[in-house]
């Protein structure tokens, strides 16, 4: 196979760099540990701000830059013609794997007529890679053997690279044939004073047993005294008692923080998948029996309305 | 207004997966299968807009062995009036593109107006094919579906972002593929389930088909993820929990 060369597809809300982003730049810098280049492409509308700061992680030798108004939502059609303008000659094509880049990766290699391999967790050589499968029960270990691919990345599995340099060439692509399909008419976005889940080194979630929206409050205080991020099980979102962003499992966020409290959370295959990886599991359940307790390192059985305000006491 | 849904045969979603020993891939053999939950939420919501006056008539289509015809008979039974199975032997390994290019063959025959899939199937965790299917027809798709409304030959779809929600309008035809907020599929009932045994099922041999596997992408092994400790240290009260998490220091 010819010289490895990497297009990392920035993930941005036309100001900043989401945080997605710079753990797919540590995958990519992994592919191309035995030499090879990186370039980045910062597709938006009014995107100066962000090909500035992308110029300035470490080890990104180029930006490719595509301003256009079109792409200011970054819906998945006029993105894959911009991504697929620039493509050529590239033979990973990278995007974090968020609901940014799921939605648009498998457009862009369907377009390109190559396979996509989802949500890496490791990098074995440049073209092996291992994925999480059957809701991470079991690790399967891929080859590509084409001559390009693209490939989405689990951001909690490679640490975020925070290095800067002195900045490299910002070039300017202009793309004339930008697909538009689809529009956006409204968007609904959670406010978030905490950190973000799925980059928080603490995290403390909430399950069924909260049995109220109001008692996550409870969660919250203790969130802001840890500097935690709080999330929640499909059951407290289906309940109605946080947004469906909260939601951590396989269907909702990937997290491994180094701390993960799950209270009132029985533990199921599904939620396990999103949280098994953090360094330190704490399970507070009333029920001794439930399967959290099978994964979590540190264990209360107990009413969590009595154990969460000692929680917070003892903190203070 | 014609619907065309696409559904998988996997793996239960209650059954533990147990990886083989050779590393071949994961233990199917007298494990109980089912529809992928996201296919089944793709069906009822197909069944719901026909039920609304809003589709006529509502197709699945499942590209597997003949075991599929399990789950397309399932979702008849929820209410798709008819079914289609590309058929292909156990030995055939398909990757998501190949799945895509394959009902990209069926959309060119059944020429529908709308097309839903699952976001993704539980077993391969991939979350690609709608997408993919998307790009190979050229038009619009509105991926993680949580609401969708049909207005004449518009449509409107309400996503599941990472950061909250946003809404799509676009124009027919359409790729949708749904999330677990979109609706609540119903049972089948033992009626319903007889009634979909005569319900026409077309079964397509892949080898009559102009096709041929991108065989891009080859699986080299599967295994057991590294197990957690097992040992859990069972505390009485969060202010002995407070003094471990400090000394471990991860607070």
């Amino acid at each position: 196979m010819s010289q490895l060369s990497v297009l990392v597809v920035v993930e941005h809300d036309n100001q900043t760099i989401k945080s997605s982003t710079y753990n797919s730049i540590t995958a990519a810098r992994e592919i191309i540990a035995q030499g090879g280049s990186l370039h980045v492409l910062v597709a938006g509308s009014q995107v100066a701000a962000v090909a500035q700061s992308a110029a300035s992680i470490l080890g990104v030798e180029k930006v490719i830059t595509i301003d256009a108004e079109p792409l200011k939502n970054a819906l998945a059609e006029s993105m894959t013609s911009a991504v697929v303008a620039v493509a050529q000659g590239y033979s990973h094509i990278i995007f974090p794997a968020t609901t940014f880049g799921k939605n648009i990766a498998p457009r862009v290699a369907a377009t390109l007529g190559v396979s996509q391999i989802s949500d890496i967790i490791q990098v074995v050589d440049a073209q092996t890679f291992v994925r999480p499968i059957y809701a991470g029960n079991a690790l399967a270990t891929v080859q590509n053997n084409g001559n390009q691919v693209v490939i989405t990345v689990r951001s909690s599995a490679f640490s975020g690279t925070t290095a800067t340099q002195s900045p490299v060439v910002i070039e300017p692509v202009s793309v004339t044939q930008l697909t538009q399909l689809s529009e956006l008419t409204s968007q609904s976005l959670t406010q978030m004073s905490r950190a973000e889940l799925s980059s928080a080194k603490v995290v403390i979630s909430g399950g069924r047993g909260l049995s109220s929206g109001e008692n996550f409050a409870l969660l919250e205080t203790i969130a802001d005294k840890l500097g935690a991020a709080v999330g929640a099980s499909r059951a407290a979102v289906d309940a109605g008692y946080v947004p469906n962003d909260y939601q951590v499992g396989q269907t909702g966020k990937i997290v491994a923080p180094d701390l993960y409290i799950a209270v009132g959370i029985s533990g199921a295959i599904q939620h396990i998948a999103g949280m098994k990886e953090s360094k330190v599991i704490v399970a507070i359940n009333s029920d001794p029996e439930a399967p959290i307790f099978q994964v979590a390192d540190y264990g209360i059985v107990g009413d969590l309305f009595e154990i969460l305000p000692e929680f917070d006491k003892a903190l203070a | 207004m014609k619907i065309l849904v696409a559904v998988k045969r996997v793996i239960d979603h209650n059954v533990k997966v147990r990886v083989k020993a050779d590393g071949s891939g994961v233990e199917l053999a007298n494990v109980k299968m089912a529809m992928n939950p996201f296919d089944e939420i793709a069906v009822e919501e197909a069944v719901r807009l026909k039920e609304a006056g809003k589709a006529t008539e509502v197709v699945a289509v499942s590209i597997g062995e003949a075991t599929a015809q399990d789950t397309l008979r399932s979702a008849m039974a929820i209410g798709a009036d008819r079914a289609i199975l590309i058929q292909k032997p156990a030995e055939i390994a398909l990757e998501p593109l190949d799945i895509a290019r394959l009902l990209q063959q069926v959309v060119s025959q059944e020429q529908p107006d709308l097309i839903l899939l699952g976001k993704q199937a539980i077993d391969d965790d991939c979350n690609q094919t709608g997408q993919m299917l998307a790009a190979l027809l050229g038009c619009a798709q509105a991926t993680f579906a949580s609401h969708i409304i049909v207005e004449g030959e518009k449509l409107q779809v309400t996503r599941e972002i990472d950061g909250g929600l946003e809404t799509l309008s676009m124009g027919l035809p359409a790729i949708v593929t749904t999330d677990l907020r979109l609706n609540e599929p119903r049972y089948a009932t033992l009626p319903n389930i007889m009634k979909a045994k005569k319900k026409p099922l077309d079964i397509i041999d892949i080898s009559t088909l102009n096709f041929s596997p991108l065989g891009q992408v080859k699986i080299v092994n599967v295994t057991e993820p590294k197990k957690r400790s097992g040992q859990c240290t069972m505390l009485n009260d969060a202010a002995t929990l407070v003094t471990e998490l400090q000394a471990k220091e991860v607070i």
